[in-house]
């Protein structure tokens, strides 16, 4: 892991408080993704994605 | 690295949501079809199995709209699965751009991690349910889901990188403690399907969720160390 790491800082020279911003941006935009199909509460969203959330064992009624 | 991430998490999204949407095409969409019919054979039991809070939120249901059965209703799940999918890939994505995994089969091992936090965690409180079926409170289902979600994350991460026994020791603590404390229940368990029925639902909804996983996993793995080298 520490030589790929070197070898990656190389590449692009991103430091690594960057990757870890970079990184929890990413999974926040993802769990809003989720969320919003999951388990937004507008009826319109509910409806649409009501097969994805059975099917996903989210929640649903 | 932002377009790294950004390229996985399309890429293998789209491509596991069209697997899901495939799988539960044959598989689980027969079956919420086939439950639906008891639910609207039965309105008013429907009306009761929601609960009061529960009903209220569906009381418009009338007035949204809604998918039509038929291609709406299949274009519109594909589009629910498109973007669960995309936002999990996203998740897998930022942590491989933390530590890279060094083969794509690595991919798999992310993949049964997500499983195990976003579903079997989940549902061993709250199982799988078919339209009509009795259940608590959705906020509160809903608030135990993400708790859960969280502390099977929290408690696999410490179990599986923690160096200290004692870490390990509160991931496995974590693991426990949402089923401890227990998933909120319904006063009376019932259901409009036949059981039969409802077990079958289960069982697709796992495996469907097992197969997608892996699948998003090892695609995402894939694609993350094949953009590194392009």
């Amino acid at each position: 892991m520490p030589v790929t790491s070197a070898k990656h800082s190389i590449a692009t020279p991103v430091t690594l408080s960057q990757r870890v911003v970079i990184a929890v941006g990413a999974s926040l935009l993802g769990l809003c993704l989720v969320y919003f199909a999951g388990f937004s509460h507008i009826e319109a969203v509910h409806n649409a994605a009501h097969d994805t959330r059975h099917s996903a064992a989210f929640p649903c009624h | 690295m932002i377009t790294r991430i950004a390229r996985t998490a399309g890429f293998s999204g789209l491509l596991a949501a069209l697997l899901l949407t495939l799988l539960q095409s044959f598989w689980v969409a027969p079956l919420i079809l086939e439950a639906e019919t008891y639910e609207s054979a039965a309105p008013a039991a429907e009306h009761h199995a929601h609960g009061a809070e529960g009903a209220a939120a569906h009381e418009h249901s009338d007035e949204a709209w809604s998918p039509e059965d038929g291609w709406q209703r299949i274009l519109s799940t594909t589009g629910g699965n498109l973007v669960v999918a995309v936002g999990f890939a996203l998740i897998l994505a930022a942590l491989y751009s933390l530590r890279e995994p060094k083969r794509a089969a690595t991919g798999a091992l992310w993949g049964l991690a997500g499983f195990a936090v976003f579903c079997l965690a989940p549902t061993l409180g709250l199982p799988p349910e078919l339209p009509g079926t009795a259940a608590a409170d959705l906020g509160q289902r809903q608030a135990w889901w993400i708790g859960t979600a969280s502390a099977t994350a929290l408690g696999l991460a410490l179990l599986v990188f923690a160096r200290h026994w004692l870490v390990k020791a509160l991931g496995a603590v974590l693991l426990v403690l949402p089923h401890v404390i227990g998933a909120p229940q319904p006063e009376v368990h019932q259901s409009l399907a036949p059981e039969a029925l409802e077990a079958q639902f289960k069982i697709a909804s796992w495996l469907t969720n097992a197969a997608f996983w892996v699948a998003l996993g090892l695609l995402s793995a894939w694609l993350f160390r094949r953009s590194s080298q392009a």
